[in-house]
């Protein structure tokens, strides 16, 4: 939508229009107005729109609240925003000195450990304590009645009362204990005595669906929706442990009539596909130190969301919002799971509030894959039709997959939204079954989508005889998603590409090419404080929390920028709810949703600063322009540079110039400050993030080991801020989508319903030798949507890696895996499979 | 983890004399430290035997070498000597594991390693060999078990070392209360029928004192292949040594070992009895690494290792005719 109207506009106005000229006196100087006039004041501006380097570069006008900053030119006029800059906590992190959560250490702080159910499914007729509460060291034991996480009956009556919260999966969280050190409390939890009464179980989503399977819940059950995207809908039929399928389409319903799309279809292609659970496997566990005291609650928590981590606790310990206070000042990684104060932070809270004493509680490894969260597994049947030329007429995508006792084992994202067609239907279904509940992971439903949807395509692409990009030139609409296939394409050297399983020997090497959809979401709980203090230092605070993604550096770049200043000149504090709220970080809204904040908060503190400044040396604000370090006076305003306003031309010259810092001497009070919210996207018509990635695999057909050697990965997430941190994310979504594609797997044991590999020894992550060349190209893509214009990249970064590796591994053998993890003993069966039906060289 | 006592011996004597009641041998502590996390021991004392002089020493003498069980994979995987004359004891070393592990891990901690059966290693599942009725994998999650002799315990065993040195005919040393025995590596290690409880016949107040590998014949070039489902951190699905004694291109004499196979180190007979007098080349190698597998009685969930051994076996008898 934005770049049609973009391209409405005549080219060569881009720059011109962007310069700092149309600010109305209001914005300038708004204490002067009144605050409903302010609030409602817009103003016209032209911003910049399209795709750097492609002829769709143009601007667009929008109509912007009065009061936010003038245009933000394109990155490459910029000094701060969009250079590669080095994580500001970069030293912090690598020399051990960051703290997280783990780190905290408060006086007379007591340490936790938690009781998990060994049984999958089981009543609790007695939970004794006596021992454990004798046990050296011990301060205090706590029961718990309610167990978050878990989706809930409807109708409670349809279960029997139970005195304790009834186990639905093997290391579900039944009590727990603080004492003076780690091993007393350790040893403390294995003194609680459980009597359980073990109940039928089924852990197998195929078991679960058949009819006399053993139930989860014994009627129908929803799970409370997850922030960044986790959870399914409510209020859904169920049947046995089948909960729907929910039948949808883009955006919401089916689109068209797919009997009559695949009547007219003149080419239709179909498989199934199967995805295992993947655990979100974050190097930092779920962990909190919880800090209850008369007039509050403090918590430390490795967490994505300070804010929705407070609402919870305030909710479930009916406390004003004001009375607790969350803080993560560095965090191990979240990947969706960590949103909430969760069973963890419960646990913790309560254990303070009897100890009278802060309790630290970080999860084993053994507990983080069993009760925190997981990607839903999938088995998904796909149907695609298309006309001869590729015009693709109905998609249908029947889905079911388990959330343990989650929900939200959906798929159906990338065949919903990712290619136009007229007929869509995907219908998802959610199997529950006695395995701990699911969580929003990293795009949640979208690599599993991707991995069924992509591979179709490439089928579909080899039946009609067109190359898999050229068909996706034609069936997708996104003019980003084009010029990344064409860079990428480029960058890989896809002319090389051979036909399926041209190779002779017994290692066969092929390439593969999937894309990725994502979606802007703004997060308008977005709000940022800046100072300014005499002595030139410059601080920006928000509650906004740095996961990994790099923000804390990306805050400093929009402050620096706003003020001419260096990026390390910011002093950046973040991650604590005593700072102007800031928004969870999920769904990738992070960077897309603050840094209009931070700039808005940043250009309101440079006018009050430039007043007082110019003032304080007899001059006008407008005569004062700010950049290396410097605060550069003139004798007219220097904006005007291409001549003043009878048409005359002259280059602009300081007539002197201060340092910030002595400009900063000159304020009339030790500190000035701004804080900032943002507006709603300036325009709010539909975005799409995403990219296309080109994988080069070889495939060794005797072993079936599956070896990735270069992946290139182009993006688009709107204006890049910080390239150094995207091409980060970039690679981490790379690696965890390899990782996801050929390795990781929580496994359960059939008979027991225990997970085998609860470790990160058997449950296995890609490691330094499976890293492939990974090339991260982006492209700067600009929609006039916010006062930075920036958008995400975490999500989109990791969805098509599966697929691509996949699609190259058909065309390296010429045989389709159509399950993940593709291990050498699912590889080998398809070979094996294929050679049976005669389809492999070797 | 229990709380126990920690003792420094000095000498081998010492180590003996501390080794009574609970107590047990901490070398490199890798593997021990695992079990003691996982509350499957719960020893009164560790004895550190890691700065006993002496037992870090890798020598070659008229009968061969002589490998200390302190000497860490990482030397052994660098040692000149063995690189070149024992190249698979080199590479089995160097490909274990993690650099970290490598660095700490020590060759007698390796051959007396306990099993990674996922189910032997939680302490929730009481299998046979924890004193149990079952073993939980011969029904349930087993794609990484044994191919061989699983009937009543299908755990793989875990050394690499072992592969390369039974392959050698290596002895070990051992030397405990009543003195010093000799045993050579493959009347070493145990096999669920002979006792399920155990990996090995080392007595509880025995040390591994020395590692012998005989001297080689002349022309005998060895190799190791581990093949995992990744490379970095990992254990292997299969790995084998080959080591081949050659006339020209024809093998006079051939040892070939599979670890990742069966509860003890597996010893390819069928395969090395077809090697003799043949020439190496692609038929006799892949006719070799066939009988490799003849009689693996694979469970539901591990077919797929018969071939991945068998593709191993057969590039690890071929590498030495192309070296």
């Amino acid at each position: 939508m934005a770049l049609q109207q973009s391209q409405q506009q005549k080219p060569s106005a881009a720059e011109a229009k962007t310069a700092n000229t149309s600010i109305p006196n209001a914005a300038r100087n708004p204490s002067n107005d009144e605050p409903n006039k302010k609030r409602n004041a817009t103003r016209r501006e032209v911003l910049p729109a399209g795709i750097v380097g492609t002829e769709g570069m143009n601007t667009v006008e929008r109509e912007i609240p009065a009061d936010e900053p003038p245009a933000l030119k394109v990155n490459s006029s910029l000094a701060v925003i969009g250079r590669s800059t080095p994580r500001l906590d970069g030293r912090l992190k690598v020399t051990g000195k960051a703290r997280y959560t783990a780190d905290v250490r408060l006086p007379g702080m007591l340490f936790a450990q938690v009781v998990t159910s060994r049984y999958p499914h089981a009543r609790i007729r007695s939970i004794d304590t006596s021992l454990a509460e004798r046990a050296p060291g011990v301060r205090a034991v706590y029961v718990l009645d309610r167990v978050l996480g878990n989706a809930e009956l409807r109708d409670k009556s349809k279960e029997l009362p139970a005195k304790f919260p009834i186990v639905r999966f093997a290391g579900q969280p039944i009590a727990a204990v603080a004492a003076t050190t780690q091993a007393e409390a350790d040893d403390a939890a294995r003194l609680f005595k459980v009597e359980y009464e073990p109940l039928p179980f089924v852990v197998d989503e195929d078991e679960a669906r058949k009819k006399d399977a053993p139930l989860v819940f014994p009627g129908a059950a929803d799970q409370g929706g997850t922030a960044g995207g986790g959870g399914g809908p409510q209020g859904v039929t169920q049947e046995g442990n089948v909960r729907g399928p929910v039948k949808s389409g883009p955006r919401g319903r089916p689109a068209g009539d797919i009997n009559r799309g695949f009547a007219e279809a003149e080419v239709t292609v179909e498989g199934e596909f199967r995805t295992q659970v993947q655990t979100h496997s974050a190097l930092e566990t779920h962990g909190v130190v919880a800090d209850w005291k008369e007039d509050g609650l403090t918590v430390y928590a490795s967490t994505q969301g300070t804010s929705s981590v407070r609402d919870e606790f305030a909710a479930i310990f009916k406390l004003k919002k004001s009375q607790v206070r969350v803080v993560t000042e560095f965090m191990g990684g979240g990947f969706g799971a960590k949103f909430g104060a969760g069973n963890v932070g419960v646990i913790a809270a309560q254990l303070s509030k009897k100890a009278g004493a802060p309790v630290r509680l970080m999860l084993t490894r053994k507990d983080e894959h069993l009760s925190v969260g997981n990607r839903p597994s999938s088995i998904q049947k796909l149907r695609v039709g298309a006309k001869r030329d590729g015009t693709l007429t109905a998609i249908h995508l029947f889905s079911y997959g388990t959330a343990g006792t989650g929900t939200g084992a959906g798929a159906g994202g990338p065949a919903q939204n990712m290619y136009k067609c007229p007929n869509i239907l995907t219908e998802e279904a959610d199997v529950f079954t006695h395995a701990g509940p699911a969580a929003a992971f990293r795009a949640p439903g979208h690599p599993q989508g991707c991995f069924a949807l992509e591979q179709t395509i490439d089928e579909l692409a080899e039946k009609l005889g067109i190359d898999p990009v050229a068909l996706r030139d034609r069936i997708d609409e996104s003019p980003a998603r084009r010029e990344e296939r064409r860079l990428g394409a480029e960058r890989i050297g896809w002319s090389r590409r051979r036909r399926a399983g041209s190779d002779t020997g017994p290692v066969k090497r092929g390439l593969g090419v999937a894309q990725s959809i994502w979606y802007r979401f703004v997060n308008m709980d977005s709000a940022c404080e800046v100072r300014v203090t005499q002595d030139g230092s410059v601080e920006i605070l928000s509650g906004v929390q740095d996961i990994g993604g790099g923000i804390r550096t990306v805050l400093a770049q929009v402050v620096a920028e706003e003020l001419g200043l260096k990026a390390s000149d910011i002093t950046v504090r973040i991650g604590d709810t005593a700072y102007p709220a800031g928004p969870a970080s999920g769904g990738s809204v992070t960077t897309g949703s603050i840094t209009p904040a931070a700039r808005n908060a940043a250009f309101k503190v440079k006018q009050q600063f430039l007043e007082e400044v110019a003032s304080a040396l007899g001059t006008m604000p407008e005569y004062l322009k700010l950049g290396g370090g410097q605060v550069a006076v003139f004798d007219r305003n220097p904006n005007w540079s291409d001549g003043d306003r009878q048409g005359r031309s002259y280059k602009a010259a300081p007539i002197k110039s201060l340092s910030f810092r002595q400009a900063a001497s000159r304020l009339k009070t030790e500190q000035i400050a701004a804080r900032a919210s943002r507006s709603d996207d300036y325009e709010k018509s539909r975005a799409t993030y995403g990219g296309v990635q080109f994988a080069e695999v070889a495939v060794d057909t005797e072993t079936g080991v599956i070896k990735v050697e270069r992946v290139v990965a182009v993006h688009d997430c709107g204006r890049p801020m910080n390239p150094l941190t995207v091409e980060s994310q970039i690679n981490g979504g790379v690696l965890q989508g390899i990782s996801y594609a050929l390795y990781e797997d929580r496994i359960l044991d059939r008979n027991t319903g225990l997970m085998v590999n609860p470790n990160l020894e058997q449950y296995k992550i890609v490691g330094s030798r499976e890293t492939p060349r990974i090339e991260a190209i982006l492209i700067e893509e600009y929609t006039g949507r916010s006062s930075t214009d920036a958008g995400g990249i975490g999500e989109p970064a990791t969805i098509p890696t599966a697929a691509a590796v996949a699609n190259a591994v058909y065309n390296a053998t010429g045989v389709r895996v159509r399950e993940m993890p593709m291990t050498p003993a699912r590889v080998l069966a398809a070979l094996q499979s294929a050679r049976g039906k005669g389809g492999v060289r070797s | 983890m229990n709380r126990f006592e920690w003792t420094d011996a000095a000498t081998v004597h010492e180590a003996i004399s501390q080794l009574n009641g609970r107590a047990v041998v901490k070398a490199g502590g890798v593997d021990l430290l695992d079990r003691l996390k996982e509350g499957l021991e719960a020893p009164q004392r560790l004895v550190n035997i890691r700065n006993i002089r002496g037992l870090d020493r890798i020598e070659e003498g008229k009968d061969g070498l002589r490998i200390g069980p302190l000497v860490t994979l990482a030397r052994l995987s660098e040692d000149k000597l063995v690189l070149e004359r024992y190249t698979a004891l080199a590479q089995a070393a160097g490909r274990a594991a993690t650099p970290q592990i490598r660095n700490m891990a020590t060759a007698g901690g390796n051959l007396l390693q306990r099993p990674r059966c996922w189910y032997f290693r939680q302490e929730e599942f009481h299998c046979r060999r924890k004193g149990g009725e079952r073993c939980f994998a011969l029904d349930g999650e087993n794609q990484y078990h044994a191919i061989f002799d699983n009937q009543l315990c299908a755990i793989v065993h875990p050394s690499a070392l072992a592969v390369p040195l039974m392959a050698f005919g290596a002895r070990v040393v051992l030397t405990g209360s009543k003195g010093a025995r000799e045993v050579e590596l493959e009347r070493f290690f145990v096999t669920p029928e002979q006792d399920i409880m155990r990996e090995n016949i080392i007595a509880p107040d025995e040390l591994i004192t020395e590692i012998k590998v005989p001297r080689l014949q002349p022309a005998t070039r060895s190799f190791y292949i581990k093949q995992g489902e990744k490379e970095s951190f990992d254990w292997p699905v299969a790995d084998v040594c080959a080591v081949l004694q050659t006339k020209g291109n024809v093998c006079l004499k051939a040892s070939i070992v599979l670890g990742a196979a069966a509860p003890v180190p597996w010893r390819a007979s069928k395969a090395e009895a077809s090697l003799a007098g043949k020439v190496i080349n692609e038929q006799s190698a892949r006719e070799a690494a066939r009988l490799s597998m003849e009689g693996a009685t694979p469970l539901a969930q591990n077919r797929y290792k018969l071939a991945v051994f068998e593709a191993i076996v057969r590039r690890a008898i071929l590498r030495q005719a192309s070296s």
